[in-house]
């Protein structure tokens, strides 16, 4: 059964277990966020996604990442409370992460020109929010490699011991997932350094492109039971292989 | 001990029990809660051990080791029954004595007796003295009586009649029975018990939990730690009563880990229980099943959030949740799951005993039946104090608590932990319980009643505070972690003198996103003590920022010492000198350096002619 | 030699043994058991413990790191905790910490280089009546103040002389 509910005084339908952003976002109705990706579990970190929530007598200012939708409920995506609590939040953020693009056009388009914050204390990994995405990525694609270590105003994201971990295959999904890019991924045409660690590359047996890394062939193998040559072609090389494949059972 | 088969043997073994100890036979209970214990309580129960056989009274005279009596100021404390005659502050070497001339010689030894700090009375009897005569003993009255390693002494006193008569009953009629007597959750935010119980009752599963949170984080408050470690089958009692009524088969109590003698005297409690059959299956042949399981808290204030709490129980660090769905659809393992704290379990077989309707006549229209607090802080009786709900914050402070000590001015009190609120003296005529207290910009919380003096800084109050709420919070939010960093960085800048006239402005704006953006209630609650501080005692944050000066003389970048001709040069100042930088001749007026000063304030400690300044 | 090597192996299968295999609900109490045996986490133990319950090293070091109650790295003969409580606070808590700080030259949370002292401070033992409150080695002393905490930690320094 369908629940019916308002956002900007459009009357819209979600399915139970729903959440107010995504219902949102398939509405075409834009709510900014940093911490939150589709495929990825909700965290609900970075509070920029705020949305003003009525339902019944309460009216609250809330997440939209990770609120579920309900029936009656009124969502105003763009109140002036609701621009004053984003921007509040976004000059936190521009404190931690002064030079991480994203955090900087969101914050100019409501208005915070610079942070009157002085960055935190701890800070080790310079322009991270803190968001986990990077964490949910690591542990999604099965590798766990990567931590939220410590918490409160000590929170940082980092390897176990802090040291380079095995369970890292340097695949660098945590970097294209990062919304500040603050990861620091270095290739040089053999080899990729991440988190302290250098891997060398699978480069592609017929254009000779870097395709991923050695461990993390090796991971897929081993873990999807793939054969010895899984992956050791580039994703252009296959295309062009498949539709040669393809024209040559064209009659 | 064997296991008990159903109602009527628990009867008979209760029988069984009160007449090997009849109420009138004599008895010493000497506290050995974690205060007394301090104190050397326990010191002193073993000099009454040696003293009883030397005088062969150990067949005449019971000796016990209790829970926290409450009044932890006057620690050991030492009672004596039937009389209910009280000895404070006891030494071993008073034992002698007291077994002489008191137990032996029926004389009252004057000097070990309560005097009050103000009329200089005397008084005997723990129910004369101030401190005990205007609280409502329900959930600490047996504290005092009961060795807690006993459950036979539970038993005796009617232990567990609270359970029999639930298992009696309908599971639903409990929940009527609870909610009918208006009991609030005592751990903070005041939800009605008996709704939240029939909320999970109510959700449909194969498993229910019923957890009790034992995670006492509020800084000045501990009376969930006195009543497990003062009388555990009590806690248990409601655990199993709840469980009953909610149709749970497990449950869990979580604990702080810096508890424990805690741990120890709940563990040995569920043994007893289970060796008794007053826990695993069939209880008293009811065909109700329930077991419960200890979990040591890691040290993480959040975790007193429910979702946090159910997080660290399944193991994983103690982040909060949002929510719905609540803990009563999906807690823990994803089952539902009815969250107590320790006192409001403990208020639970007190009613079924006694009856919702004589409960509900105790208290005020919207908060039944007693609360326990923790009065600390700048106050003569420190202690655990248990009042009937609506009892005005005046009467703890000044009748129960016996005022301020040292002929110091009330500042404020503060309650609710440290996300709660400081009252000044205009609101001391404020009637304690729920409502009243959120109304006034201050809360219930768990309990802990902190009072403040004139010497005590209002903006320090806060930043305290604060430097408390950044170091736990979980780190998830942006608006909880960098918002607390950042306000505390401010409040910071005014203790030290740094702010300007617009720094005020920019923390009202920053506490008031923090409070509406932050996911738990340790984030919105955070900048209560700001907020409320900045109510009350603006003041205080204006002398600072405009004119420099602390008035209560502590924050130390605003106050320097300097000793005046009232110094008779006897040099123990500058002995005491952790920096060595105050010099001067002996018989000589002393000098401090002020480059070297660190502001320690041991000079004027240790001064014995009030020659050191502050300014 | 580094701290690291020294914990019994035996000592660790025998903890191991006490938790139920692949059950990551009972991290923390199997934390709070290898702290009881080891007096600190070394990571050989947390490595164990992962393995033990079925869970990831990021997973169990950001489980230890998340507690104040688990300490990751050895700690000191004695263990000096200043009680931070508001009660405590309001009583001069802070000027404990500080003489303690001074007297052992090391800061909140540390441990000497000798690894004789370790210095903590803890949120409020719930013994308020007691403030402010210091615990030297599990034993309470309250009303503590700065000439005391000082004469209490020399005599423990002396006792078996600095190596």
């Amino acid at each position: 059964m369908s629940i019916r509910l308002w956002i900007d005084d459009r009357e819209v339908l979600a399915e139970p277990g729903e959440r107010i952003l995504e219902v949102a976002q398939r509405q075409g109705i834009s709510i900014p966020t940093l911490c939150h990706h589709p495929a990825l579990p909700v965290l609900g970190a970075c509070r920029v996604c705020l949305v003003e929530v009525q339902q019944g007598k309460r009216r609250e200012i809330t997440t939209a990442c990770n609120t579920l939708v309900q029936e009656g409920m009124r969502v105003a995506t763009d109140t002036a409370e609701v621009r004053g609590h984003r921007a509040m939040n976004l000059e936190l953020l521009r404190a931690r992460a002064p030079e991480a693009p994203a955090v900087r056009e969101l914050a100019t388009q409501l208005g915070v020109a610079r942070s009157r914050f002085r960055p935190p204390a701890q800070n080790p990994l310079p322009n991270c929010i803190l968001c986990e995405l990077c964490v949910r990525a690591c542990a999604h694609l099965g590798h766990h490699a990567l931590a939220a270590v410590g918490r409160g105003d000590k929170k940082r994201i980092g390897l176990p011991h802090n040291r380079p971990a095995e369970a890292c295959v340097g695949c660098g999904s945590c970097l294209s997932v990062c919304p500040t890019r603050c990861i620091l991924l270095k290739e040089t045409a053999t080899t990729r350094t991440i988190w302290g660690q250098t891997f060398e590359l699978v480069r592609c047996k017929s254009c000779g492109a870097p395709v991923m890394t050695e461990a993390q062939r090796a991971h897929a193998i081993r873990t999807k039971q793939l054969p010895e040559d899984h992956d050791d072609t580039c994703e252009l090389c296959k295309q062009s292989a498949a539709s040669q494949r393809l024209a040559s059972v064209v009659w | 001990m064997a296991r008990i088969a159903n109602a009527a043997a628990l009867a008979a073994y209760r029988k069984q029990q009160r007449a090997l100890r009849p109420a009138e036979r004599k008895a010493i209970a000497v506290c050995a809660g974690t205060g007394c214990k301090a104190f050397g309580g326990l010191e002193v129960f073993e000099a009454f051990r040696a003293a009883l056989d030397a005088h062969g009274l150990a067949k005449t005279w019971d000796l016990r080791a209790t829970g926290c009596h409450g009044f932890c100021e006057r620690g050991p404390l030492v009672l004596f029954f039937p009389e209910g005659r009280l000895y404070q502050r006891v030494k071993p070497e008073d034992v002698e004595e007291i077994v002489t001339r008191t137990l032996l010689g029926g004389e009252v030894l004057e000097r070990l007796l309560y005097q009050d700090p103000v009329t200089g009375a005397r008084h005997e009897k723990e129910h004369d003295i101030p401190f005990y005569r205007h609280q409502r003993r329900l959930v600490l009255a047996q504290n005092g009586q009961i060795d807690p390693t006993s459950l036979d002494d539970y038993l005796v006193l009617g232990g567990y009649g609270g359970l029999v008569k639930a298992l009696g009953m309908d599971p639903a009629a409990v929940v009527a029975e609870v909610k009918r007597a208006g009991l609030r959750g005592r751990g903070g935010a005041g939800f009605p018990t008996g709704v939240k119980w029939e909320i999970c009752r109510a959700a449909q599963a194969d498993q229910r939990y019923v957890i009790c949170n034992a995670d006492e984080g509020d800084p000045g408050a501990f009376m969930d730690r006195s009543v497990i470690e003062g009388n555990p089958h009590l806690v248990l009692e409601g655990m199993l009563i709840g469980a009953y009524a909610i149709g749970a088969s497990q449950g869990h109590v979580y604990i702080r880990q810096e508890y424990p003698l805690a741990v120890e005297r709940l563990e040995l409690a569920l043994a007893q229980a289970r060796a008794l059959g007053l826990l695993g299956q069939d209880i008293l042949g009811s065909g109700f099943s329930f077991d419960v399981h200890v979990s040591r808290g890691g040290g993480a204030f959040v975790c007193g959030e429910e979702s946090a709490m159910i997080a660290s129980l399944e193991g994983r660090r103690g982040v909060p949740r949002r929510r719905p769905p609540y803990p009563a659809a999906q807690g823990l393992h994803g089952k539902p799951t009815n969250i107590n704290n320790v006192e409001t379990w403990a208020t639970v077989p007190i009613i079924l005993e006694k009856g919702a309707d004589w409960f509900a006549a105790i208290g005020t229209a919207g908060s039944k039946g007693t609360k326990i607090f923790s009065l600390v802080g700048k106050v003569n009786n420190t202690g655990l104090v248990e009042v009937p709900m609506g009892i005005t914050l005046r009467e703890i402070v000044e009748v129960i608590g016996g005022g301020i000590p040292g002929g110091k001015a009330f500042k404020a009190v503060q309650t609710g932990g440290p996300s709660g609120g400081c009252l000044p003296a205009e609101k001391l005529d404020v009637a304690v319980d729920f409502d009243s207290l959120v109304r006034e910009g201050a809360m219930m919380g768990s309990g802990g009643m902190i009072v403040m003096d004139e010497d005590t800084c209002m903006v320090d109050v806060a930043r305290y505070f604060l430097g408390f709420l950044k170091f736990e919070s979980c780190g998830n939010c942006t608006s909880c972690r960098d918002g607390l960093e950042q306000l505390h960085a401010l409040v910071t800048d005014i203790a030290e003198g740094r702010a300007t006239s617009g720094t005020l402005d920019l923390l009202e704006e920053l506490a008031e996103t923090i409070r509406a953006t932050s996911l738990c209630a340790l984030g919105t609650t955070a900048v209560n003590p700001v907020q409320s501080t900045l109510r009350y005692f603006r003041h205080e944050y204006e002398a600072h920022i405009r004119d420099g000066r602390c008035p209560a003389k502590v924050c130390k970048a605003l106050i320097h010492f300097s000793i005046n001709d009232k110094c008779t040069g006897c040099t123990l100042c500058a002995k005491n000198c952790p920096q060595k930088c105050i010099t001067g001749e002996r018989k000589a007026l002393h000098v401090i350096d002020q480059a070297r000063c660190i502001k320690c304030g041991i000079c004027r400690d240790v001064c014995k002619f009030a020659a050191v300044d502050v300014q | 030699m580094s701290a690291q090597a020294v914990i019994d192996p035996a000592e660790l299968d025998e903890v191991l043994a006490r938790h139920p295999q692949g059950q990551p609900a009972g991290l923390v109490n199997l934390l709070h058991d290898l702290q009881a045996a080891f007096r600190y986490l070394p990571e050989q133990a947390l490595e164990r413990a992962a393995e033990h319950l079925g869970l990831s090293s990021a997973e169990v070091y950001g489980v230890a790191t998340f507690y104040e109650g688990f300490h990751l790295k050895p700690r000191g003969e004695h263990i000096c905790t200043v009680c931070m409580g508001t009660a405590c606070h309001v009583r001069g808590a802070a000027r404990l910490l500080e003489q303690a700080e001074r007297d052992l030259a090391v800061r909140a949370g540390q441990t000497t280089p000798d690894l004789r002292f370790t210095l903590e401070q803890v949120n409020c033992v719930g013994a308020c009546a007691l403030g402010p409150l210091v615990i030297l080695d599990g034993k309470y002393h309250g009303s503590m103040a700065p000439d005391r905490l000082s004469r209490l930690l020399g005599k423990l320094s002396d006792k078996k002389g600095s190596k």
